[in-house]
C-alpha cells in the first residue's frame, strides 16, 4: 500500500476538521497527516465522502476551521472522530447580519 | 524558473505572438473570421455584442474590447467594423493605439460589402503577420505572468482538490512577484470579511465588501438572495455545511496571499499580486474579462470537463476528479483527482501546476488550444435594448 494512501484530508495546520476521501464507519481508526505531523483518530461516527470529522474536542460556540478558515461555529460539544456538519455547526454569516 | 516572451511597448510581456482580427460588433464577425480562415497567424473572437447596450455596459464593452487587443499575447490588431454600431471600428483602433502596437482598422460600409472588406483585410492581416513575426523573443521571469482562475461546473472535492492546488501554485507565483487574477464575486458572499480581513490594505478590504455588496443587490432587484438559501440541500448532501464552506472552497484558487487590488470588468491590473475582478460566475464572461485584463495564461478547474478555451490566452484545464478526467481526457491538462485517492498531495498538485503554467507561458500548447477552442461573451450587467 502506497504510504501516501489516506482515509481522509486536513488542508491547513490550523484547521479542527478534517474531510473524509473515502467511506469511512464508526469505529474506523484513521491516520491524518496535520501539517509534518500524523494523528490517529478513532471516528465516532460513520463519515460519508467529503464529509468532515472533529480532529479534537471541540466545544460548544467554538469555531470550526477548514482551509485554515473559519467557516462557522459549533452549536453543540463536539467530540474527537465525530462528524462534523449542519446538526451541530452552524453558519457565522447567517447571526451577523440578523 | 527562466521564462521567454515578447516585451510589448508597454511594457506588458506577451507569451504568444497573435495578430487579432477583432470585430466591433456581432455583424462583422463573418468577415472577421473569412480573413483569419485565410491567414494562418491570425485569431478572432466570436463577438455576441456591439449594439444597443446600455449605461455602464457600454462603457465595460468598450473596454473590454480595446483592453482584449491589448492583451501582450496579442502582437498587432486589425479591427473590422460594420459602421452603424455602438462603437466605429475607427474609434476602437484609436483607443488600442495607446498600447503602442501596429493596429489597423475597416468599416464594411466604407469599404463596399463583405467580400472588398476580405480582400483588403486578407492584406492587411498579411502585412501584420510579416511585421509580428520579426518580433524576437526576450528573457522574461515568473513575475511578468498574470494568471487568470475560473472554476467551472465544480462539484465537493473542487474545493479540496483541483482549488486547493491551485492555490499553492499561485502562492508560488506571487512569491516569485507574479500576479492572478480571481473573478466570480458571487462566489465571495460569506466569504468577503475573511477576504477583507485578509487585504493588503484597509481601502482593498473596503472595495472587497463593496463589489460583493454590491453582487447581492443587483441579484436582489431579482428577488434572489444568495445567502438564505446556501448552501444548497445537494451541497449539504455531499458534506458542506456553511456558506462560508461553500464560498472558501472557491477562493482557494487564489491561494493565501493578501488581495492587493479589486478592479472592476476587463480593468488592467496596477498592482502584482492576489487581484479580485469583479466578474459574474458564467465562466465565458469572467474569462473575457481575464483576458482583456492582460492575462497570458488562464486556468481553469472544473469537476466535469468542458472544451472550453480563448484564442489570445491558452487555458489550462484541471479537472478536480479523476473519472470525469478519464472521461474527458482530450480536454484536460491536468488531474487533480489524484489528491482525493490519496496518490498525489495537494503540493504536489500544485507544484506540477506551476510548472504547467510556466511550460504553457514557454509554448506548450493546451488541450484547449490544440483543439481551437474559442469562446468570447462581454458581461452584460444590465438589460439589452
Amino acid at each position: 500500500m502506497n504510504n501516501k494512501q489516506k482515509a481522509a484530508i486536513v488542508i491547513s495546520e490550523k484547521d479542527n476538521v478534517a474531510t473524509a476521501i473515502s467511506e469511512l464507519k464508526a469505529g474506523d481508526s484513521v491516520v491524518v497527516r496535520v501539517g509534518e505531523e500524523e494523528r490517529q483518530i478513532i471516528l465516532k461516527s460513520d463519515i460519508k465522502f467529503l464529509h468532515k470529522f472533529a480532529l479534537e474536542d471541540i466545544v460548544k460556540e467554538q469555531h470550526i476551521i477548514k482551509y485554515g478558515q473559519i467557516i462557522g461555529e459549533t452549536t453543540t460539544h463536539i467530540k474527537q472522530g465525530e462528524h462534523v456538519h449542519v446538526h451541530n455547526l452552524r453558519s457565522l454569516r447567517g447571526l451577523n447580519s440578523d | 524558473m527562466e521564462l521567454k516572451g515578447y516585451k510589448r511597448p508597454d511594457g506588458r510581456v506577451g507569451f504568444r505572438n497573435h495578430v487579432l482580427i477583432l470585430p466591433t460588433v456581432m455583424c462583422s464577425v463573418s468577415v472577421a473570421h473569412s480573413i483569419s480562415q485565410e491567414i494562418p497567424g491570425t485569431i478572432t473572437v466570436p463577438n455576441d455584442s456591439g449594439c444597443l447596450l446600455l449605461g455602464r455596459d457600454k462603457e465595460i464593452y468598450g473596454r473590454t474590447l480595446v483592453n482584449t487587443a491589448g492583451n501582450p499575447n496579442v502582437a498587432a490588431t486589425l479591427v473590422i467594423g460594420l459602421g452603424c454600431e455602438l462603437f466605429s471600428a475607427e474609434q476602437i483602433a484609436e483607443q488600442i493605439e495607446r498600447f503602442g502596437k501596429p493596429v489597423r482598422h475597416l468599416t464594411i460600409h466604407q469599404v463596399g460589402g463583405t467580400i472588398n472588406t476580405v480582400n483588403q483585410g486578407v492584406s492587411i492581416a498579411q502585412q501584420l503577420v510579416t511585421e509580428a513575426s520579426t518580433l524576437e523573443m526576450e528573457a522574461a521571469t515568473v513575475a511578468d505572468l498574470v494568471v487568470g482562475l475560473e472554476c467551472g461546473g465544480s462539484d465537493p472535492a473542487s474545493g479540496l482538490t483541483a482549488n486547493s492546488a491551485l492555490g499553492v501554485a499561485v502562492d508560488r507565483i506571487v512569491d516569485e512577484g507574479g500576479s492572478a487574477i480571481i473573478g466570480e464575486t458571487e462566489e465571495c458572499v460569506g466569504a468577503e470579511m475573511l477576504m477583507a480581513a485578509n487585504a493588503k490594505t484597509e481601502a482593498v478590504g473596503e472595495r472587497i465588501q463593496e463589489v460583493v455588496k454590491r453582487t447581492e443587490h443587483r441579484l436582489s432587484m431579482y428577488g434572489i438572495d444568495l445567502t438564505s438559501e446556501q448552501p444548497i440541500p445537494v451541497n449539504i448532501q455531499a458534506g458542506i455545511s456553511t456558506l462560508e464552506e461553500k464560498s472558501l472552497g472557491c477562493l482557494r484558487k487564489i491561494g493565501t496571499r493578501p488581495i492587493v487590488e479589486v478592479l472592476e470588468y476587463s480593468e488592467i491590473p496596477n498592482q502584482k499580486g492576489p487581484i479580485l475582478m469583479d466578474t459574474p460566475s458564467f465562466d465565458a464572461l469572467s474569462v473575457t474579462g481575464f483576458v482583456a485584463s492582460g492575462c497570458q495564461v488562464i486556468v481553469f478547474t472544473t469537476g466535469v470537463g468542458n472544451p472550453f478555451g480563448t484564442a489570445v490566452t491558452p487555458v489550462v484545464k484541471v479537472l478536480s476528479n479523476t473519472p470525469a478526467y478519464n472521461r474527458m481526457r482530450d480536454n484536460t491538462d491536468i488531474n487533480a483527482g489524484t489528491i482525493l485517492e490519496g496518490t498525489e498531495t495537494v503540493e504536489e498538485v500544485g507544484e506540477q501546476m506551476y510548472n504547467m503554467i510556466v511550460q504553457v507561458a514557454n509554448g506548450q500548447q493546451t488541450k484547449a488550444e490544440i483543439l481551437g477552442d474559442n469562446q468570447f461573451a462581454v458581461w452584460r450587467t444590465t438589460t439589452q435594448a
